[in-house]
């Protein structure tokens, strides 16, 4: 098997039968977080400027902290993202993480991550490049069944 | 994109070698695409739109180019949905027949 070589932009995409309404309260409030995001705890007023930062379940760590660069609820959202959880990844400097949310027919939303400015970031790159995959169908499913992946 | 558009598209070779080639390397143009495949620009840029449809190929503009990005979430729910389910089946029947193979011999 080939070795994927990482780029410094990674997109991730998928519709979802849910409002952009419903998709924003997903990524913005902890208590859906921690049903498909590795149990994590997003903590932020999502303003431009203010800090975005997500916490370990038990409160106790700071897994990821960075700084709001874009909000316009329910249909876009960036903020600059510095991986705390791994040694490695803590070292590098700030990616960008955006979300664009937009409504489709038939009651659908396309939701869309991309994840850029990995430039300075190899590690970040091979380390998020399956979780964002993980997390985009743990949310779907988490808000068109109400509930978590088991996994 | 549903389950019938994803499985649709992965079931044509030049499709699947162009997944492969984005999975080496992602966000390529167009040409970049077409200049190790042996067919014609119009053919590349219909598997595209056929990969793009099924939400496995995911473009963004970057400049004057419009680069083609893989993206494998619909895979990952059809793997969700569909393999996890037998695969799990099957892992333990082979695990009965060893033993009872072992038993036998």
């Amino acid at each position: 098997m080939s070795t994927m070589i990482q780029t410094n932009v990674q997109v991730y995409a998928v519709f979802i039968k849910a409002s952009p309404e419903q998709i924003w309260e997903a990524i913005t409030k902890p208590e859906f977080t921690s049903r498909y995001f590795y149990g994590s705890l997003v903590d932020s007023t999502f303003e431009a400027g203010t800090p975005y930062r997500s916490w370990s379940p038990d409160r106790e760590k700071l897994w990821v902290d960075g700084e709001v660069l874009d909000s316009d609820p329910p249909r876009r959202l960036s903020y600059t993202w510095r991986a705390l959880y791994d040694e490695e990844t803590a070292a590098e400097e700030p990616s960008r993480v955006s979300w664009e949310i937009e409504p489709q027919e038939g009651g659908v939303s396309k939701l869309t991550v991309v994840h850029d400015q990995l430039e300075r970031a190899p590690k970040t790159a091979e380390n998020v490049a399956g979780g964002w995959m993980y997390i985009l169908s743990g949310m779907k499913t988490l808000l068109e069944t109400g509930e978590a992946l088991s996994s | 994109m549903n389950d019938d558009s994803v499985f649709k598209a992965l079931a044509d070779s030049t499709r699947r070698l162009l997944l492969d080639r984005l999975y080496e390397r992602d966000g390529r143009s167009l040409t970049e695409l077409e200049s190790d495949l042996e067919m014609t620009r119009f053919g590349v840029m219909k598997h595209l739109r056929v990969l793009e449809e099924a939400g496995l190929v995911v473009t963004r503009r970057s400049g004057r180019e419009k680069l083609h990005y893989l993206n494998p979430v619909p895979i990952r729910l059809i793997h969700d949905r569909w393999i996890d389910k037998y695969t799990e089946r099957r892992v333990s029947a082979l695990a009965d027949l060893k033993h009872k193979l072992e038993e036998t011999a």
